[in-house]
């Protein structure tokens, strides 16, 4: 070849920012072709000149690719490696790419879904929800801006990555550093599941389980208190030493499973739509039926 | 609360973007964090739409289609419990019921997906058609129509509940009795265990059960924030990927060193 055919930087961002709209075509058929061929459009029309060769180059990326949408980036990354060198006569054929392709995509999936949708996506959601709560603003400003940051850096890192790489990519991939990043997002992700289980997931019983008269001096009594403010704060100093407010006692049956440790309610609730959804029940028949259950026990005076 | 037609238009606008988003998936518009504070955003309803999209984030913390399990459209939840909750006017007490009133409409919503995707599968046919002709812009075209009738999926439900009007779900909301909403709040509450526990089942082998557990008990001291429960978080993960790899060659040195000095005790003998 007299001329050697290079991307450019600025056709690898068209690239990066074309690969947002990956899944946007996505089908039954043939999962995200239609948006992997959407993406690598700008390098198609770059590194082929004759009509017949893009044509080529557009029909076998319309071939099946499915992956997690933001580790197609690297994926995209060694394609375009591998197209360039092709355009520049290296002998690559269209089994080879496939095969980078399908090769890549299992494994990478494999990563993704720990990494941003079990471990990222559920702490910033909870720290963004958890500000909402409160009213604030922050709370979906951060997530916002924390979650596109992290996404756009690391499909476009990934991708120059990928495309520095090229071919070799593969065997970097079969090192350990992969299996360390899911590893450890799986460790982060459970360690904040078990969190947010314990905070977030409120189930509360009310029924008492017990009503015991106090004797004198462990409660406060009201009749004869000082007047004025004077009383007041006998009452409360009263308190901060421990008594209680009514002369009869209730324990709830909340309160004695908090005593063991709290949340555990809420824990077997989780584990429960575990094992639920593990004998296969919908979520969607599990979420419907604890507005049920929530309804009913609320009428029964039991939540 | 009734809207002017600029709001209308807005409401319809955020609904289309929540709709994309629902199957790309990358800016996250879909989330009800963002989707609801948008919708409170331009109906002038913040602070209440906030306080929803921050209990509907907690519901769908863990939603995701993985596998054979298929959770609600998390997109229509937090689109049509917002304009719900505008439209009701109850402010933040109407929350519970927004919720409520929701999730059955984003279970009706995967219906929608379902045909959508379908549709999909017939734009890629004309892609390849396109594809075999070497016709760049039709298929960029195409991509896009297919990513429109994405956000069309959101807004023809986000339309139709404008469509309803204020007073009907006004009425509606109205007419729920006091044990009903209260009820809708006790189950909203235990809802959020689902989403966790499809998320759960995903990652939870014999070795991460530890790290589950450790946050379940960690998280009892109110002190700790979300930000200190991330560092222990992270910091455990730190520590356990580098005391896995070491744990290997500290255990061949441990072998090599007991050995070395007995080994020279007795060759002195």
């Amino acid at each position: 070849m007299a001329e050697n055919i290079r991307l450019t930087k600025k056709d690898r961002i068209s690239v990066w920012w074309r690969s947002t709209f990956l899944q946007g075509s996505w089908n039954y058929e043939r999962m995200q072709n239609g948006g992997w061929t959407y993406s690598m459009i700008p390098a198609i029309k770059k590194l082929y000149t004759k009509k017949e060769d893009q044509i080529a180059a557009l029909k076998r990326h319309m071939e099946f690719f499915n992956t997690h949408p933001y580790l197609a980036s690297p994926v995209l990354g060694v394609t375009l490696a591998l197209e360039e060198e092709r355009a520049n006569g290296a002998p690559i054929d269209d089994v080879a790419i496939q095969g980078v392709k399908v090769g890549m995509m299992g494994p990478l999936a494999g990563v993704g879904d720990p990494v941003f949708w079990f471990t990222v996506r559920p702490i910033l959601g909870a720290l963004g929800a958890s500000l909402a709560l409160t009213g604030s603003i922050l709370g979906p400003i951060i997530f916002f801006v924390a979650w596109n940051i992290i996404r756009m850096a690391f499909m476009w890192y990934t991708q120059e990555f990928g495309y520095k790489a090229g071919s070799k990519i593969t065997e970097d991939m079969s090192g350990g550093l992969l299996q360390d990043v899911t590893k450890g997002a799986s460790i982060l992700g459970m360690f904040i599941l078990g969190s947010l289980v314990n905070r977030w997931v409120s189930v509360k019983f009310t029924p008492v389980v017990s009503s015991i008269k106090q004797s004198k001096g462990a409660y406060i009594d009201w009749a004869h208190l000082p007047k004025g403010a004077e009383g007041i704060k006998t009452a409360l100093s009263q308190q901060a030493s421990g008594m209680s407010l009514d002369r009869v006692k209730q324990t709830t049956l909340q309160q004695n499973l908090d005593s063991l440790v709290p949340g555990l309610a809420a824990l077997l609730l989780t584990l429960f739509c575990m094992w639920l959804l593990k004998k296969k029940v919908s979520p969607i028949v599990i979420i419907l039926g604890l507005f049920v259950v929530g309804v009913v026990f609320h009428v029964i005076h039991l939540m | 609360m009734s809207l002017n037609a600029i709001q209308i238009i807005l409401v319809i606008f955020v609904a289309f973007l929540a709709g994309m988003e629902g199957i790309l998936d990358e800016f996250e518009f879909h989330q009800p964090l963002v989707a609801c504070t948008l919708i409170g955003l331009v109906t002038g309803q913040l602070g209440p739409c906030i306080v929803l999209g921050g209990s509907l984030q907690m519901i769908a913390l863990g939603w995701a289609n993985i596998g054979a399990a298929v959770a609600p459209d998390a997109a229509l939840a937090a689109v049509a419990s917002a304009i719900i909750l505008v439209l009701g006017g109850q402010g933040s007490k109407g929350i519970n019921s927004a919720i409520a009133l929701a999730v059955p409409l984003a279970v009706a919503g995967l219906l929608l997906t379902t045909i959508v995707r379908t549709l999909a599968t017939a734009i890629v046919h004309i892609m390849d058609r396109e594809a075999a002709k070497g016709n760049f812009r039709a298929i960029d075209m195409w991509q896009v129509i297919a990513i429109c009738m994405q956000g069309v999926r959101i807004a023809i439900p986000a339309g139709l509940i404008l469509a309803i009007g204020a007073d009907p779900v006004k009425a509606m909301l109205n007419a729920m009795p006091a044990w009903l909403t209260d009820g809708l709040g006790i189950g909203g509450g235990m809802v959020v265990a689902v989403g966790y526990a499809m998320v759960i089942n995903m990652m939870a082998t014999r070795e991460m059960w530890p790290f589950f557990a450790l946050g379940f008990v960690i998280a009892t001291i109110p002190d700790l924030t979300l930000i200190a429960l991330g560092t222990i978080g992270i910091s455990l993960a730190l520590i356990y990927l580098a005391l896995s790899k070491m744990g290997g060659s500290a255990s061949n040195g441990a072998v090599a060193n007991t050995g070395d000095p007995v080994g020279d005790i007795i060759d002195k003998y």
